[in-house]
């Protein structure tokens, strides 16, 4: 069977964190009552004017530069025209074929292997509303409190070459993003939503492969999902010797599949033309230079920092930096404790894993750097165990209390007095004869049995080397 | 340079169901006339002598960089917004399904 190549590009749409719409006053809050947010500029009622919002033009100029884009000399909006009921003005403002910036690049990294997939434009639009259908009633329901929200487009060239990256380019992208906060890329919420063109052609062949558009994946975990079970479907196909036609899919996550849509007819024709309410727009050399300087350390830039400065590993660089807040938590802990790989394990560990659960980001939890710092110092001085201390987290998790006060509070506090562990150990060792001969016998297999059973006298407590000691003494010494 | 695409019964009802609009095939005849005459006046543009004079990029001249700060602004209140809806419910327009 032949080989086939997957050529995949993704086009990302970002909601930027501005206060007001890219084009009016009304509020970009998520959840507000339907059509609340709305006037006569979102609502596309005649005789209304259009103003860009200069922070989300400031926002889009930001992240082209943290793309490494060029910055368009002369930025105009195009009106794409379209009839659809989650478009008020039966247009949307956006860019056609001057988009703001292009030709960027985003470093992913695949399998020790770094690749650059490059950035073909990002440009500045306005969202559409929201549309909910009810099947039965043969009615769909319109809110337009999305209507006119700034959104970035970033379009990718179709360098990627597998689902996994096409996730790893996305992850890297949501780091920027939030690295530079313009954007929460929260998919829940659809501030962050991708779509994808997948095509598949023989090895080595010049020429793409006819592309399907894949929409509606609504987490990275779909995107990769739909582009694997896409790809597969498509080298079925090409292997059988049948055609591809070229439609948009919708990934289906509960059966696990693409479904074509419905081929919309007409589609592509969107009579662009130049949107004459607003006037072009123009980013001086100066100011280029001005937001160059203002861009924070990026995850790339940060993650090498961290593998040179504190020799964590190239993995737990990569994680770590993943999110501004758990990097910047990481930084804070070791100003007190200096054990970067600690601290990275337990972050990456059973924090992350409190996170997760609790869906939460770090800097939105009770658990300071402080905290950490306080737990691990008594890790070290043998003041808990570190058993100990994954039960002593949670709590700090939940009441902010420091790890000194919890140990305080609950007497988790080890047990490093021989004479009261003695006393246990010679209890135990009353109470599992069977387990102290086979011991005598030469399995050494007991020897961890009795040990668990002093661990559960003392709920965890017991210091694991003064009761090592005592206890091989007390049963080697007869 | 003048634009001599025929406008031709398929393109008429191509724009019309672009626009979603419903024409007889009466009308198609009325709109393919007029279509025809507009574009004929239009293409008389095609040949004014253009050599000396630059290309206008927008309307208004060489007003350029026109923002507003990014301040939230009273919306309509939603009664306001509604006031117009043929069908609507709890705050949101209702319109034909549009996808199934
Ligand atoms: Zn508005």
């Amino acid at each position: 069977m032949k080989n086939y190549e997957v050529v995949i590009g993704l086009e990302a749409h970002v909601h930027l964190l501005t206060e007001s719409k890219a084009f009016c006053g009304c509020s970009t809050k998520f959840g507000l009552e339907p059509n609340s947010s709305t006037c006569p500029v979102c609502l596309g009622l005649p005789g209304s004017l259009p103003v860009l919002n200069e922070k989300a033009f400031l926002y889009a100029i930001k992240t082209a530069l943290a793309l490494h884009c060029k910055i368009q000399n002369l930025i105009k909006f195009d009106r794409k025209n379209y009839y659809y009921p989650d478009l008020p003005k039966n247009y949307q403002i956006s860019q056609y074929d001057m988009p703001l910036a292009y030709d960027g690049v985003i470093e992913i990294e695949s399998q020790e292997s770094k690749k650059k997939i490059r950035v073909k434009r990002v440009h500045l639009e306005e969202d559409a509303g929201k549309l909910m259908h009810e099947a039965e009633k043969g009615v769909s329901y319109v809110d337009f409190n999305r209507a006119g929200v700034a959104l970035l487009e970033i379009v990718s060239e179709p360098d990627i070459h597998s689902p996994e990256d096409a996730s790893a380019y996305l992850v890297n992208l949501k780091a920027i993003l939030k690295y530079l906060k313009v954007s929460d890329c929260n998919m829940e919420e659809g501030s962050l939503r991708c779509d994808a063109n997948i095509s598949v052609r023989p090895e080595g062949a010049k020429a793409l492969g006819v592309k399907a558009e894949l929409k509606n994946m609504n987490s990275f975990k779909a995107v990769r999902d739909a582009l694997s079970y896409e790809a597969k479907r498509q080298i079925d196909l090409l292997a059988a010797g049948e055609k591809i036609q070229q439609e948009t899919r919708l990934w289906n996550e509960a059966r696990g599949l693409t479904i074509a849509m419905r081929s919309k007819e007409d589609t592509q024709d969107y009579r662009y033309f130049p949107e004459p309410d607003l006037v072009p727009f123009t980013v001086d050399k100066n100011k280029i230079d001005q937001i160059m300087r203002s861009l924070p350390e990026l995850p790339q830039a940060k993650k090498k920092r961290f593998i040179s400065d504190y020799s964590v590993s190239e993995y737990d660089a990569r994680v770590l930096t993943r999110e501004a807040d758990v990097s910047d938590f990481f930084e804070a802990t070791i100003k007190t404790y200096n054990n970067p790989k600690e601290i990275a394990n337990w972050l990456l560990g059973d924090i992350a894993s409190l996170l997760n659960a609790r869906k939460v980001s770090i800097a939105k939890t009770k658990l300071k750097p402080g905290h950490l710092a306080e737990m691990l110092e008594m890790i070290h001085s043998e003041e808990i165990s570190g058993k100990i201390a994954k039960e002593v987290l949670p709590e700090v998790f939940e009441n902010g209390l420091s790890p000194k006060e919890i140990v305080r509070q609950k007497g988790l506090k080890q047990i490093k007095d021989s004479g009261e562990l003695t006393s246990i150990i010679e209890l135990v060792i009353k109470e599992n004869e069977k387990s102290t001969n086979d011991y005598k016998a030469g399995k050494k297999n007991a020897l961890m049995f009795l040990v668990g059973q002093v661990m559960k006298k003392t709920k965890g407590k017991a210091n694991p080397k003064i009761l090592n000691n005592i206890l091989k003494n007390m049963l080697g010494g007869k | 340079m003048a634009n001599t695409k025929a406008i031709d019964k398929k393109t008429v009802e191509h724009v019309a169901r672009l626009a979603r609009v419903n024409l007889s095939a009466q009308e198609i005849g009325i709109y393919k006339k007029q279509l025809a005459d507009i574009l004929e006046y239009i293409n008389k543009l095609g040949k004014v002598d253009v050599k000396n004079t630059l290309p206008t990029s927008h309307p208004i001249g060489k007003m350029k960089n026109v923002f507003r700060k990014d301040n939230m602004k009273k919306s309509l209140p939603v009664e306001d917004v509604l006031r117009n809806a043929p069908n609507k419910k709890d705050s949101l327009f209702i319109v034909p399904k549009i996808i199934g």
